[in-house]
């Protein structure tokens, strides 16, 4: 393209940043214009950049593609497809929505917007980046930011879970590179993404290192790095307690964007790259989407900390993302090449991707609003709030409804297209999952009841109801919720020919031919 | 006498930087003598000496001579470490500014003058062609080191630091001369090509003494460069010593003691690769393990950066077992990477250092909020030095890591890796004191124009070199091949 649309969305929050930097510390509103300003022509950006998309070609568009170390071989290398598309669009409106959730931090506002802006542009990157080495380079951007915005901005156990949210995710792309190094010896030193994506499968055939095949020790070096991040049982762990410790804002990316980071990395790199091992390992993903789906549900069930209890659903609804994921394997022969379900589970992985950082999105920013009035978060502290607060609760329902997965709401098309995608080859796995719906509504419900109906705590009979900036954060998010429940199709059809694509190849895989 | 039998105008013009640090020095000490107290002064003319044989050295870039009869090799190799010396110093002196006063000593004309002789001694080191020079420069970098970690002679921690390097080095010293021996002994020469030749001619006198010879050699450089087993002097001197010598003594002859044992053992013992490899791999391995577990139990942050320092020599080794272009030229970008981030990590330490106070973890808390640039800028040299992009020390890293894949080493890698994810814990520790622990007195920096400019340069470097890595990959390779 000629006007390089693509570094635009990294480059302008970077710039963004560089300008806070340089601006005053007591200039506060100054920051906040700025933060503002810069994230809300990315939004633009990846509006026109949606409008121009082409979604009926496979491969990538808007490509760029500059040498950078001309001596290791590294490019800088940009492109788009109908996979990071949606997870650009959803990048960029969270992080604008987020600029205002964070209007009201107090505590060295420069340092916080400079950062949050330095996270936007890392996240933008890793969606973007074609080039092994700037995909690596930009996972790690992302790290930095979000370290220091737990460990600062946080609460009171805030050094734990920022050192533990670190070395967790640290550990994680350490193995990552690993395995980059092994894709970029075995095929020719080139870290060229779409180049590795054609060579990788018939470069690693047959090979065998100490013992094990190649792509099976590359996959799982991959997988545990996107498990982490996604995160999946068992590497859980940190999710809760970096959630509950992170402010609002940074909440609302961990859980909006940070977490699809891992589902990304597997549809775009583990899938393509590996397609025997996405064959090999889909069972394994089914039951660990199982797991997460109900031992997600089970925990939140059991919280009484409202925030947890979001942390813990998002677990449930990444399981919804991996079990849609494995389905992929109904196109292949051995399972009667049932494309319509490896379709519908791909695309309603990626859907549900989209949906719940919506989703997550709103929750984390109502226990925000609710946090803000009240200084705790204990379900059971509260009672009878919908009296108080009836425009609050409205949308906190709406949100609850849409976590819980209603029909009619955006959360449910992405779970259902999942659970029919994965249904004709797990069916024991999808049957148990669909009691994960069962448990959400239950504690999404519970809650609800505990929080907002009964008789009002007097403690809370002055509560002051929700305001017209927290409502600007909400609003697009709630309409978006409605929308894409009632009508899917714009965010679906931009997906749909590079999830085929992507089908196709693991179709070719020789593990799914019949013997 | 007619000198032009012994040398030739060409020999002197060669080593003229080493010669303008002489007179620099000599200059210092006799303003030393007359005007004691023009420290300014003094510190201008060890700054100025330096970049004037920097000037001179650099005007080698790019040719190649061989001096004095083949003792000393001018290429681009030397004048690479010449340029490395040098800007240490630099970085040395103006951090030294006002620093011994600031711990209860007092800066005297030695301290500048025993900087200059040690770069001479470094450069030696590296230009040498002969295990004679090799030895000459060591123990000319030695003993001024010995002074220089006991400057603050008040201090009886800088005291002990000083007779425990000065022991342990003069052992050292022994058994790299008692190498040197052997090694003559076998092959009748001290000279690099011609011991190769010998070798590789099989005109030895005896393989096992020659192989002790080696081992020797080995043990001696091991010394210097601190690897494990022989790494014991190191926390303890680099705690010990005045902050702003540790910063030399981590950076500058680390750097000469890698360079001098790559030319010693990739020039004159390259046919016997086989024999030692496998002693460096497991040099190599216990240096990353034993450097990284010592750093994590740290409380005070010098004898943390001394065990970093450790592992990092046990990277570096990595890089010698390579033995191609490719492991030299990433020797050698590590090394300058290396050799930044530490000077900028131990001068910042050493200007929030005062009295008793800003050597431990806890010293640092709260920092961030009272001195939101310079915590940056330490944060930016301790991510560095974990290997975290965008920053230098991640290509480093890479380049490292990478050339030694290539050539097969791919445990030895992956354990480097995991020790670098291990790493990362201590160098974090201290991020986590100054942004994210709050403090009722925080260390009050002493701040000086000409240092935050210095600190300002190699924290952009540090950057720059992590963003836009090219040209000095360029140039590190050109540097490696003319050597080979």
């Amino acid at each position: 393209m000629d006007w390089n649309i693509l570094s635009w969305l990294i480059w302008l929050p970077i710039l963004g940043s560089a300008v806070i930097i340089l601006i005053p510390r007591e200039k506060a509103d100054t920051i906040k214009f700025v933060a503002a300003v810069a994230t809300g022509i990315q939004l633009l950006v990846a509006i026109v950049l949606w409008t121009k998309f082409d979604s009926s070609t496979v491969g990538f568009q808007f490509q760029e593609k500059v040498s950078w170390i001309s001596s290791l071989n590294v490019h800088y290398s940009l492109g788009i497809d109908g996979l990071s598309l949606p997870m650009a669009l959803l990048t960029a409106l969270l992080s604008f929505l987020c600029i205002f959730v964070s209007w009201k931090i107090e505590k060295a506002i420069k340092g916080y917007f400079a950062l949050f802006l330095l996270l936007d542009a890392g996240m933008m990157g890793v969606f973007l980046s074609l080039d092994f080495f700037l995909f690596y380079i930009f996972w790690e951007v992302v790290l930095l930011p979000m370290f220091f915005l737990i460990g600062m901005w946080g609460g009171s156990q805030r050094e734990y879970a920022a050192i533990k949210f670190f070395l967790y995710t640290l550990a994680g792309s350490v193995l990552m590179f690993i395995a980059i190094l092994a894709l970029y010896f075995a095929c020719g030193r080139t870290f060229d993404m779409i180049e590795i994506m054609a060579i990788a499968p018939t470069a690693l055939a047959g090979k065998l290192w100490w013992g094990f095949e190649s792509l099976k020790v590359i996959w799982i070096l991959f997988f545990i790095a996107f498990a982490i991040k996604v995160p999946i049982f068992p590497f859980h762990t940190w999710l809760p307690l970096a959630h509950v410790e992170a402010p609002t804002a940074v909440s609302v990316i961990l859980a909006g964007v940070l977490l699809k980071m891992g589902t990304y990395g597997i549809l775009r790199i583990s899938y393509p790259m590996l397609p025997d091992g996405a064959v090999w390992f889909a069972g394994a993903l089914a039951v660990l989407a199982m797991i997460n789906i109900i031992w997600g549900a089970l925990c939140a069930l059991a919280q009484t900390d409202l925030k947890k209890m979001v942390a813990y659903s998002s677990i449930n609804h990444m399981g919804f993302v991996m079990l849609g994921m494995s389905a992929v394997v109904a196109a292949g022969a051995k399972n009667g090449t049932n494309l319509i379900a490896a379709e519908a589970g791909l695309n309603g992985a990626v859907l549900q991707m989209f949906n719940h950082g919506i989703i997550t999105a709103m929750l984390f920013i109502l226990v925000g609003v609710i946090y803000d009035r009240a200084h705790h978060r204990n379900i059971d502290g509260f009672g009878g709030l919908g009296v108080r607060m009836p425009i609050y609760t409205g949308i906190v329902a709406l949100a609850f409804f849409a976590g819980l997965g209603l029909p009619g709401l955006s959360g449910f098309i992405g779970e259902a297209m999942c659970l029919i995608g994965a249904f004709p080859v797990y069916r024991g796995i999808v049957i148990v999952s669909v009691f994960g719906i069962l448990l959400n509504a239950a504690y999404f419900l519970w809650a609800f009841q505990r929080i907002f109906l009964g008789k009002l705590n007097e403690k809370y009979a002055d509560l002051p109801e929700i305001n017209r900036r927290e409502i600007f954060t909400l609003v697009p998010l709630a309409v978006l919720v409605i929308f894409l429940g009632i009508y899917p199709t714009p965010v679906l059809d931009v997906m749909k020919t590079t999830l085929s694509h992507l089908i196709e190849i693991v179709q070719s895989s020789s593990l799914l031919a019949l013997q | 006498m007619d000198l032009s039998l012994y040398f030739t105008r060409q020999d002197l013009w060669g080593i003229l930087p080493e010669i303008v640090l002489l007179v620099g020095a000599l200059i210092i000490l006799s303003i030393e003598l007359f005007a004691r107290s023009q420290r300014a002064a003094m510190l201008g003319v060890g700054i100025l000496s330096l970049v004037i044989a920097g000037g001179f050295a650099s005007k080698n870039f790019g040719s190649s001579f061989i001096l004095f009869q083949g003792m000393v090799t001018l290429n681009d190799y030397s004048t690479f470490f010449d340029l490395l010396y040098m800007t240490a110093g630099i970085v040395t002196m103006v951090i030294s500014y006002n620093y011994l006063e600031r711990k209860g000593g007092e800066t005297r004309g030695e301290y500048f003058a025993l900087i200059l002789f040690a770069t001479m001694g470094m450069m030696l080191m590296t230009r040498g062609n002969d295990l004679v020079i090799i030895f000459l420069g060591m123990e000319l970098l030695s003993l001024s080191l010995y002074v220089l970690v006991g400057f603050l002679r008040h201090d009886v921690f800088s005291n002990e630091s000083a007779i425990k390097y000065l022991l342990l080095g003069a052992f050292a010293t022994g058994f790299f001369l008692f190498g040197a021996v052997l090694v003559y002994g076998t092959t009748g020469t001290t000279n690099f090509q011609h011991i190769a030749s010998a070798i590789t001619n099989n005109e030895i006198l005896s393989d096992t003494l020659l192989s002790l010879g080696i081992g020797l050699l080995l043990v001696g450089f091991a010394f210097k460069v601190a690897l494990v087993p022989f790494h014991m002097w190191s926390p303890d001197v680099y705690q010990g010593a005045p902050t702003s010598v540790t910063a030399f003594l981590c950076t500058a002859p680390k750097a000469a003691g890698f360079g001098a044992l790559l030319k010693v053992f990739l020039v004159a013992f390259p046919a016997l690769h086989a024999d030692w490899q496998d002693l460096l791999w497991a040099l190599a391995l216990l240096t990353m393990i034993v450097g990284n577990i010592s750093a994590l139990v740290q409380t005070n942050v010098k004898r943390m950066l001394a065990f970093s320092s450790v592992t990092h020599a046990g990277y570096l080794c990595i890089g010698i077992l390579v033995l191609n272009e490719m492991g030299v030229s990433a020797i050698l970008f590590y090394l300058l990477v290396y050799s930044v981030m530490n000077l900028g990590a131990f001068g910042i330490i050493s200007l929030l250092e005062k009295e008793e106070k800003g050597v431990n973890f806890k010293d640092y808390e709260g920092l961030a909020s009272k001195h939101p640039w310079l915590s940056a800028s330490l944060a930016l040299f301790m991510l560095s030095l974990a290997g975290f992009p965008p920053t230098a020390g991640f290509v480093a890293k890479y380049t490292l890591f990478s050339s030694a894949i290539s050539e097969g080493y791919i445990w030895l890698i992956i354990i480097a890796i995991l020790n670098t994810l291990v790493s990362v814990y201590y160098y974090v520790r201290l991020i986590v004191n100054m942004y994210m622990r709050t403090s009722e007195e925080t260390l009050v920096p002493f701040l000086h124009p000409l240092l935050s400019v210095v600190i300002f340069i190699l924290a952009i470097s540090i950057m720059f070199f992590g963003v836009l890595p090219g040209w000095l990959i360029d140039t590190v390779t050109q540097a490696a091949r003319i050597y080979t």
